[in-house]
């Protein structure tokens, strides 16, 4: 009986784990497929050009900085709410850049609320490749 | 006890039975605000602020929210349809049933109904809203520390400095 639950929980916990091992998905590989498709001139992402992007405003009063904080891997504070947002670098919040549908519906509502516009998917993987070269 | 917008009659006289079996063993102005379980109202109100509760609001007003998401206070917060639905089910069935309306448009902020500008007037320094910890009275985290699990009682109220 003890061996049977045992065997049982083993089963579990690897079912689990396997659940677990399921890589999110390359969302740099995945901008840079949609960035050639955008520019066939695309030569690739921009950790530096990135940063600028997030740091300034682009024609209306927020930046990325303006709710994320100025260092992403801080904790934020939503700037008309007050309320505290998690880190958005991957590397102070593991669960950041994960899940493709979260990523989608708040590039789609950030960059709609900073820029007045969709992002590009350069203006996407260049964020992207500074928010990993934070730590 | 004061029970705000409730959301069915029977619940007031509810309340009211129980204030009254109780003595008076809650202050006048002591707001009891059911906590209420719905995993995506609570997962996506909340994302940008404390999801608000229903009972807070008339269901026209919620109605006028959720059809506005595109442009909900100056930000994006558009949903997809379905999940929209969904959310705004939750709130309907939950609204409070004050009039909540302004020139005979629904309210779209708790802060101007008429309960929160009573229940927010005594005893706080105007200078509450302004303080960095604070920053909006859309913040009740701020002071209402259990807010996050629908618990806006005395007990968790803290004033930051």
């Amino acid at each position: 009986m003890i061996i049977m639950r045992l065997t049982l929980t083993a089963a579990l916990l690897a079912a689990t784990v396997g659940a677990q091992a399921e890589p999110p998905p390359d969302f740099e590989k995945l901008f840079a497929t949609q960035a050639k498709q955008e520019n066939p001139a695309f030569v690739g992402f921009s950790a530096e050009q990135g940063q600028r992007f997030y740091a300034r405003t682009h024609g209306k009063d927020w930046s990325c900085a303006s709710c994320h904080d100025r260092t992403p891997v801080a904790i934020g504070q939503h700037v008309a709410t007050g309320k505290t947002l998690a880190p958005l670098a991957p590397a102070a919040n593991p669960e950041r850049f994960t899940r493709p549908d979260k990523v989608e519906k708040w590039f789609k509502r950030n960059c709609n609320e900073v820029l007045g516009r969709p992002c590009t998917a350069q203006e996407k993987g260049d964020v992207l490749a500074y928010l990993l070269t934070v730590r | 006890m004061v029970l705000l917008y409730p959301s069915r009659w029977w619940v007031a006289a509810l309340g009211a039975m129980l204030a009254l079996a109780a003595g008076g063993a809650f202050a006048d102005d002591d707001v009891r605000i059911r906590p209420l379980n719905h995993a995506a109202w609570q997962q996506e109100c909340s994302a940008c602020h404390v999801a608000y509760p229903p009972q807070l609001l008339p269901a026209a007003s919620w109605r006028a929210i959720m059809n506005g998401l595109d442009r909900h206070f100056g930000a994006d917060a558009a949903l997809d349809p379905q999940q929209r639905a969904d959310i705004l089910r939750f709130l309907e069935t939950n609204a409070g049933q004050g009039r909540g309306s302004m020139g005979g448009k629904p309210l779209l902020r708790i802060t101007e109904t008429r309960w929160f500008i009573h229940e927010h007037s005594e005893e706080l320094p105007a200078s509450i809203w302004s303080r960095p910890s604070v920053k909006s009275p859309a913040n009740c985290i701020a002071c209402h520390t259990a807010a996050d699990r629908g618990d806006y009682s005395e007990q968790t109220l803290r004033l930051p400095r």
